[in-house]
């Protein structure tokens, strides 16, 4: 039974009082005292030569202060991509040039021509649409294989052509030609990961402010990584020196990866304030969102999997076309790569795993980081697969999965990662419960009854998390640390503020982050509170992304306060005239082991403070301790995950009727913010699998550009989800235990919706083995019709 | 551009303001009046985030003119809890943690509350409908629905 609100105590959030109240303090809700409003003018065109910007008459419209160019930005640094991957050559991967306003050319829908500051939005906005472009329309190239053709139009002439990057990892040639010439049976899948928009409910804002008289840039901005943005933006991109620069990510409405990255549009704020002495505010319409966002996914593949004549894996290679878009954002080379391939083993023992990823240039929206990253696409792909295998075979889907799942840890996959522990059958037996397995014939048949296809999919999802080990990135061509940092400062009256580099925008860190301290010190959790989000007040940490917060961020805040228990215990000897070694701490009281010596927390906290009767000659006063925490691996969470649905055959419509998932997330700190954040990925990934797709036509224009053309998940798509992660491993190499529980849902969801819905079809005789998604009622129908 | 005058009452207190008349009730909430709690998701009436009461009934404050209140009633999140006494919708959110980043959480809770007020025994699917004007990418939706459907049961008991 854990501690009252220690580590496993269901407790209720307690930034929600402020959330519910509408007190929350987002940057939209931020106006200083004499700002002024940006408007970008857009580019409409996906492709095409800036012949003329002329910006004469909008600039004498009324309310305009100032209208800037790709011009002001001769001699500032572009955006950085913060992620070198290598080809298979050896070589470094093409990296453009991305301006923070356009310089010569355009290079996708809504790229970045001018940006008007007015002395009102509705000003600024009227000025934007005043200014005069001329563009030379130029092909646009949207399609990736056409991308990479020899004649193909270049989105940069400066580079040799539309290739990124031409990658390859795992197992060599030898070992993979080995393996599926040696097989017994080969399945082999082509299918399209789509691209997806994360749309975050807050559009991003930025306002810049600077103060002359100290000449200090400060960024109030929409982030998942306040001190991310320094770093990129003050030392590559405006070269203002960091202890000058101030970034601030207050309350933050969701991010989902799309808020990792540092975007042109907080450079133009902070340079904007800076050349008009003035803060400048900037909030993106919905409209300017879909274009302006960095979108997520867009993978085109083709897998193959090799068995032996008794149904074990024993080969696996993939070949990937991955779009970039039209810029490098912060960690888009990492994403088809090291996130990506380095988990195509999955939960299996496959000998040899080949993952091939050419990533492409186009006139598209740039794409990154999106919930999962990389991840979702490796399972899709690999849970298609394997499923379909089950069919050609005769296999029970189970079955198959579970002859070849990994069982012995550490385990070493082909790609390069070491699994420190799991038990997947372990949560396959709690999903083949929760998911009352044994019952499905049956609900199939009252299914049927009603006129239904009803169809089950499995999925066994594994994911690496806990970004990461910072010299290991670094062998990859991470340009950053990903270690994580906290300082814990106590009080002389006893409470507690932890100071945390990782940011929360809805992942509830304010109410378990301090749920770990008081664990460890035996006091009450309302003695402590968390500040994050300011990089004037926190140390110099990586943020929230990857699932990392509690895993790298949590592990921080654990060795940060181990150091002031040692601290505190060598304080409490001094107090009780004790040896240290002698000290124990429990429930906020230090005692001597075997007396009735005994001192209080608060004791302890104000000798720290007031060193009247003080060990001075031994430790100096005070009580605040920083720890900075670079992981020794990767976390592993694994999890089994089933999706019931029913296919409408008259139209095609999809309805899941139900959804379970068996995680294994390790220790869980608080199983009520653990259940949410399941939930909240699972939305997400049905809404991929049934829901959303962003479509661009031949000419780069983009026709999903608003919600009634974007379709997200809304409360009646969805049904309530059987979660339990009662199946624990503990990752073995962080203080906590813990692996990270952000990501599963949307992992796990997609590929088990969709095999259930290939299921439904079969179950009625279409000969239909695989549906692309958005698996809407007309791919269904078609699917059904056609096959 | 003359500004127009308008006089409304807002959460029960009579109030007078200025505005353009091309300006949203939301505009005028979030940035005139300072009740920041109504967010603008999408300025279409698509997500919800801006969800007000206008005179009963659930409408997005980004589709209303600020000079259309003029005379009416206007009811916003600011107004749902009594001082330091949460409503219950607001406490069974708490209980369910039936929020995470909190964007949408003040839409949801007055779209919510208007479901209540007409319907005190709505079926899941009851809410599921009503709310299906109100995105939210955090939860997938189903602590709200519980929160919501637990809330409408303790209101009857209670009452």
């Amino acid at each position: 039974m854990p501690a009252d609100g220690g580590i496993g105590a269901a407790t209720p959030r307690r930034e929600d009082v402020r959330f519910l109240t509408g007190a929350g303090n987002y940057t939209d809700d931020i106006n200083m005292r004499g700002q002024a409003y940006v408007a970008f003018l857009r580019s409409d065109v996906a492709h095409g030569k800036l012949k003329k910007v002329d910006t004469g008459a909008a600039a004498a419209m009324p309310g305009v202060i100032r209208i800037f160019t790709g011009e002001d930005f001769e001699g500032v640094g572009g955006i950085p991509c913060g992620w070198q991957v290598t080809d298979r050559h050896g070589e470094p991967m093409q990296e453009p040039p991305q301006p923070v306003l356009a310089q010569g050319k355009v290079r996708h829908i809504g790229d970045r021509i001018a940006a008007v500051v007015a002395e009102s939005l509705e000003q600024a906005r009227n000025a934007a649409e005043a200014i005069v472009v001329e563009i030379e329309d130029l092909p646009a190239v949207v399609d990736m294989k056409k991308a990479l053709e020899p004649d193909a139009t270049k989105v940069h002439d400066d580079l040799k052509n539309n290739l990124c990057y031409d990658w390859v990892f795992g197992s060599d040639d030898a070992a993979i030609e080995g393996a599926f010439s040696k097989a017994a049976h080969v399945t082999t899948l082509e299918l399209v990961n789509q691209r997806l928009v994360a749309n975050p409910m807050e559009p991003r804002v930025a306002i810049g402010d600077y103060a002359s008289h100290s000449d200090e840039s400060t960024l109030y901005t929409t982030s998942q990584n306040p001190h991310m943005i320094r770093l990129l933006m003050g030392a590559f991109v405006l070269g203002i020196p960091e202890h000058k620069l101030r970034v601030v990510a207050p309350d933050v409405g969701g991010g989902f990866g799309t808020k990792i990255f540092h975007y042109a549009e907080e450079a133009f704020c902070t340079f904007a304030a800076k050349a008009l002495h003035r803060p400048v505010k900037w909030t993106s319409s919905r409209s300017e969102a879909f274009i302006s966002d960095a979108q997520g996914r867009d993978h085109v593949t083709k897998i193959e999997l090799a068995l032996d004549a008794e149904n074990n894996f024993i080969g696996l290679r993939t070949d990937t076309l991955a779009n970039m878009g039209a810029y490098l954002m912060t960690v888009a080379p990492a994403v088809p790569t090291y996130l990506h391939g380095t988990l195509m083993a999955g939960c299996y023992r496959t000998p040899a795993v080949q993952v091939n990823v050419r990533a492409v240039f186009t006139n598209t929206v740039p794409v990154d980081a999106y919930r999962g990253a990389g991840r979702p696409e490796a399972t899709y792909q690999l849970e298609r697969l394997i499923d379909k295998a089950a069919r050609e075979l005769g296999a029970d889907p189970i079955a198959l999965r579970r002859q070849n799942f990994v069982t012995e840890f550490p385990y070493t996959t082909p790609v390069a990662v070491q699994y420190d522990t799991g038990n997947y059958h372990g949560t396959m037996d709690v999903l083949e419960k929760i998911a009352d397995i044994a019952g499905f014939e049956k609900r199939r048949k009252d299914s049927e009854a009603r006129g239904k296809l009803r169809g089950f999919g499995i999925n066994c999802y594994i994911e690496a998390c806990g970004l990461a080990p910072s010299h290991l990135v670094g062998q990859l061509g991470g340009r950053a640390g990903f270690y994580e940092s906290a300082t814990v400062r106590v009080n002389a009256t006893g409470g507690l503020v932890v100071m945390t580099g990782s940011h929360s925008h809805g992942q509830g860190h304010e109410t378990s982050f301090p749920q770990v301290v008081a664990d460890m010190l035996g006091i009450d959790p309302s003695m402590i509170e968390l500040v994050h989000g300011d990089t004037s007040k926190i140390p110099m940490g990586m943020g929230t992304y990857g699932s990392r917060s509690l895993s790298v961020g949590g592990s921080a805040i654990y060795r940060a306060t181990e150091k002031i228990i040692a601290k505190a215990k060598k304080i409490a000897a001094h107090l009780m005239e004790a040896s240290e070694a002698d000290v124990e701490l429990k429930d906020g009281q230090f005692s001597v082991a075997g007396t009735d010596k005994s001192v209080a927390w608060g004791d302890v906290t104000l000798a720290a403070y007031v060193p009247h009767n003080y060990p001075l000659e031994d430790i100096e006063p005070g009580l605040e301790e920083t720890a900075f925490y670079d992981p020794s691996n990767f976390t592993y969470p694994a999890g089994a995950y089933a999706c019931e649905v029913e296919v409408d055959p008259d139209t095609g419509k999809v309805e899941i009727m139900s959804f379970a998932a068996a995680d294994d997330f390790g220790n869980i700190i608080n199983p009520m913010i653990v259940d949410g954040q399941v939930h909240g990925g699972i939305g997400q990934g049905i809404g991929q699998a049934l829901l959303e797709n962003c479509v661009y036509d031949e000419t780069g224009q983009l026709l999903s550009a608003s919600f009634m053309d974007y379709a997200m998940p809304r409360a009646d798509d969805v049904p309530f989800y059987a979660v339990d992660h009662s199946s624990q491993t503990p990752c073995t190499h962080n203080p906590l235990g813990v692996k990270g529980c952000g990501e599963a849902g949307a992992i796990g969801s997609p590929p088990a919706v969709v095999n259930a819905v290939v299921d439904a079809l079969q179950s009625g005789g279409h000969k239909v083995d695989h549906i692309d998604m958005p698996v809407s009622p007309a791919r269904v129908w078609a699917a059904m019709n056609n096959a | 551009m003359s500004q127009i005058h308008v006089t409304a009452t807002i959460n029960g207190d009579e109030t007078e303001f200025l505005c353009d008349p091309t300006e949203t009730l939301l505009d005028v909430l979030r940035d005139h009046l300072d009740l920041t709690g109504s967010k603008e998701g999408c300025g279409s009436g698509d997500c919800g985030a801006c969800s007000i009461i206008l005179d009963g009934r659930l409408v997005c404050s980004c589709l209303v003119l600020a000079a259309e209140a003029e005379g009416r009633s206007v009811e916003t999140i600011e107004g749902m809890a009594e001082g330091d006494k949460l409503h219950p919708l607001q406490e069974k959110f708490i209980e369910h943690a039936a929020l995470q980043c909190g964007i949408c959480t003040p839409g949801i809770l007055v779209a919510a509350k208007n479901l209540l007020e007409r319907n005190p025994n709505p079926s899941e699917e009851e809410v599921r409908y009503w709310l299906a004007g109100n995105l939210c990418r955090c939860t997938g939706y189903d602590k709200i629905i519980r929160a919501v459907m637990d809330t409408a049961a303790e209101m009857r008991g209670a009452a």
